[in-house]
């Protein structure tokens, strides 16, 4: 117990918020062993963790950074077509195995990255909304991009065209990647379970670690106040800048995990647009701008949430905008903060195992 | 203390999840005396009007079917799930009707969302037939069947149709190129075009995100002389490209595949616009044979609403699975493997007689065989165009 009390609270924290995560998909594939679990859930629990880490990946910019990024699924969308890429364009060679998985990962990461410092680069040295505007554009111009987008393979290499696939002028037995407007289609199905998991507790890791560094510490003083922040000497565009590429990248890693775990990938307005984009704001501000955990429970409840409500039928996004609604209220409402301090789980838990609140 | 509270709430924590993950748990009944017969499609969101014909017709055609007396005096059960047009909540709703014990499935509407949803029906060796899903990676995997003409065919049949009747020399193409469906026609109607005693002088695409304004693009099918516009699109666009071209001044004849079905049900369209649009479409409304009469009285009295061509497959799509079970002489009590596999086996043997084509027959690669008809939109209805 003692020994307990020494450990750093942020060590705490994460010891916590991890041991959770376990025991959950401990739990899970318990579950699924003893076929005790739905086939619905079976088929959620890869996009709760891919949602749960887009979610903590945008917490970094809107909660620690304090920017405002409205494209976050455009660096999904980057993502998940350089891994579904990779992985098909190889899908004889390294592309089906396990390696072939992880360099897929990495990939998407750097190219989804790569767009994130682009951008961050120009917008980031600007103060105001700018990135706000910015990343909504970028979000909504790479889905079109990736629309009007063909690459074939064959024996000579690749062949790029905009225009359509008859322009690509493919050999005989070659093979179209990306295909405009249809994407990628039998992208193998590597992500599980496991993998999924292991890399929502790795993202976790990394940005609970980045907050409690030196860096963290910079890139919440430009947050809280950029004058002063940059009169002590640190580089405003620098930290903004490693936060939001950090971001993106890990934006694409979740790209990625979507690709591998559904067989087709097309860039609609429904999946990579700026609704889905918004989704995920909402994700964090329902989860607590700023608080990593929060996230993830909000990403995985409001991911529940529709499939829950199938049987409403006609009304089911009707209710679930105003479960939305009533969420939001019960969160920040300061009658309802007032009244979850009074009625809080903790206090109950006092009460029953008879002990006041005080000498908690 | 503190360890205790700790334990506590863990273990609360976890009972809670437990309870609800299991809540919702296995409740797939093994035998069963009914065919659970599952669809999925959108019934919220854009593509909404789509799912929601499947539905109707689909219910319809159960209850018709189960009034008469079931399948070999076996009733049929039918659940539709939504699936917003999206390839992740098509997945959700298969696996959510798969909880509810569904053991062939009537799906899924549209196509990205279908590509999505056969691999899973692969694993589990699920009989699935679509009414629309057109696109050409439905049938990727070898193991769905198709209720409509497959967007290749559709194409081909088009140019086929323009070339050899003489329709028009000079065309012109507005499709969307977002969209699996209309760049899928576009593509084979461009490559059977070349054989074709006609010329494609201008091929203008536009995007889900704007499709609200077609005025360039038809001012440069205008000024490329083109006489006929070829669409390969839905109706709710074909409606603002017929408004914006009389807006022009611009009177070519207007010929579209089976999305342009349902055009003169669009709310504040002046129907008057769409006289002499074209459009090859296996089913029309108003025909007067028999089971299309009595189709469409059944349907109006139902919902109210004249049914569409969606309507018309799903319909279809229903007797054609019963057709299969009678064929095949499949139990309910067989389980979801030994349904697909002796339903995919019955599938190329039946002939059925449908709504949306006579003597349909099935190819082992799961597309349908059946004869095109050209309909011409003649003083607010369609009329065959022969």
């Amino acid at each position: 117990m003692k020994k307990w009390n020494t450990i750093n609270k942020s060590t705490r924290n994460n010891i916590i918020t991890i041991g959770v995560i376990v025991v959950i998909y401990a739990v899970c594939q318990l579950m699924i062993a003893a076929g005790a679990m739905s086939n619905l859930m079976q088929g959620l629990l890869v996009p709760l963790c891919y949602y749960s880490i887009l979610a903590i990946s945008l917490n970094l910019t809107v909660g620690i950074l304090g920017e405002l990024s409205l494209g976050h699924a455009g660096f999904m969308c980057v993502g998940a077509f350089a891994g579904a890429f990779f992985s098909k364009s190889t899908q004889n060679g390294i592309g089906s195995s396990f390696v072939g998985f992880l360099i897929a990962l990495l990939l998407g990461a750097i190219a989804a990255a790569l767009f994130g410092a682009l951008i961050g680069v120009v917008v980031l040295r600007l103060r105001g909304d700018y990135l706000a505007i910015v990343t909504l554009a970028f979000g909504e111009i790479i889905k079109n991009v990736i629309n009007v987008l063909y690459i074939g393979l064959d024996g000579k290499g690749f062949h790029f065209s905009m225009k359509d696939s008859e322009a690509l002028n493919l050999e005989e037995n070659g093979t179209i990647i990306i295909n405009g407007a249809k994407g990628i289609t039998g992208t193998p199905k590597h992500t599980t379970f496991t993998i999924a998991a292991l890399l929502l507790i790795a993202a976790y890791l990394i940005i609970s670690n980045l907050i409690h560094s030196r860096s963290g510490r910079a890139i919440q003083a430009i947050r809280d106040n950029r004058i002063a922040a940059e009169s002590v000497g640190i580089d405003i565009t620098g930290f903004k800048l490693l936060a939001f590429t950090l971001s993106a990248a890990m934006a694409g890693v979740a790209g990625v995990l979507y690709s591998h775990n559904i067989s087709t990938l097309v860039a609609t307005p429904k999946n990579f647009g700026y609704n889905m984009s918004i989704m995920i704001l909402v994700f964090v501000v329902l989860g607590g701008i700023g608080n990593i955990r929060g996230s993830i429970i909000a990403a995985v409840i409001l991911t529940l949430l529709p499939e829950y409500l199938r049987f409403l039928q006609d009304y089911r996004m009707l209710i679930y905008a105003i479960v939305l609604i009533v969420i939001m209220i019960f969160n920040w409402n300061p009658t309802c903060i007032a009244w979850r301090k009074n009625h809080s789980l903790r206090d109950i838990l006092h009460s029953l195992t008879g002990k006041n609140k005080k000498e908690a | 203390m503190k360890k205790l509270k700790k334990v506590v709430s863990l273990l609360v924590v976890t009972s809670m999840a437990v309870a609800s993950l299991a809540a919702c748990g296995t409740k797939a009944s093994s035998g069963g005396d009914k065919f659970f017969i599952g669809g999925i499609g959108p019934v919220t969101g854009g593509a909404a009007i789509y799912g929601q014909s499947v539905k109707n017709a689909a219910e319809l055609a159960v209850q018709e079917i189960n009034d008469a007396g079931g399948i070999n005096g076996v009733k049929i059960e039918f659940a539709f799930e939504d699936d917003e047009a999206d390839g992740e909540k098509a997945v959700n709703a298969y696996n959510t009707l798969k909880d509810k014990g569904m053991k062939i499935l009537m799906g899924t509407v549209t196509s990205g969302a279908c590509a999505s949803v056969i691999d899973k029906t692969k694993s589990d060796n699920m009989f699935q037939l679509t009414p629309s899903a057109s696109s050409k990676d439905v049938l990727a995997l070898g193991n769905v069947f198709q209720v409509c003409f497959s967007d290749p065919n559709q194409g081909i049949a088009s140019a086929d149709y323009i070339g050899s009747k003489g329709v028009a020399s000079k065309v012109a193409v507005i499709y969307d190129s977002s969209d699996i469906y209309s760049s899928g026609i576009y593509e084979k109607f461009k490559a059977e075009a070349a054989g074709q005693n006609f010329e494609i002088v201008a091929a203008e695409a536009f995007t889900a995100d704007s499709k609200t304004d077609f005025s360039v693009q038809l001012q440069k099918a205008k000024d490329a002389g083109a006489e006929l516009v070829f669409l390969p699109i839905y109706y709710n666009e074909a409606a603002l490209i017929l408004t914006q071209a009389a807006a022009l001044d611009y009177k070519p004849i207007f010929f579209g595949c089976d999305g342009l079905d349902g055009i003169l049900t669009v709310e504040n369209f002046d129907t008057t616009l769409a006289e002499g649009v074209m459009l090859l479409t296996p089913f029309a409304a108003d025909a007067t044979d028999e089971k299309t009469a009595a189709f469409v009285k059944a349907y109006k009295e139902k919902y109210s609403d004249t049914p569409n061509q969606f309507a018309a497959d799903a319909y279809d799509a229903i007797y054609i699975i019963k057709a299969a079970i009678e064929k095949s002489g499949a139990k309910p009590s067989m389980s979801v493997s030994e349904l697909g596999d002796a339903l995919r086996g019955a599938m190329t043997q039946i002939t059925v007689d449908g709504l949306t084509g006579a003597g349909m027959t099935w190819s082992e690669t799961g597309e349908v065989n059946k004869a095109p008809r050209a309909v011409v939109i003649k003083d607010g209805s369609y009329v065959s165009a022969e």
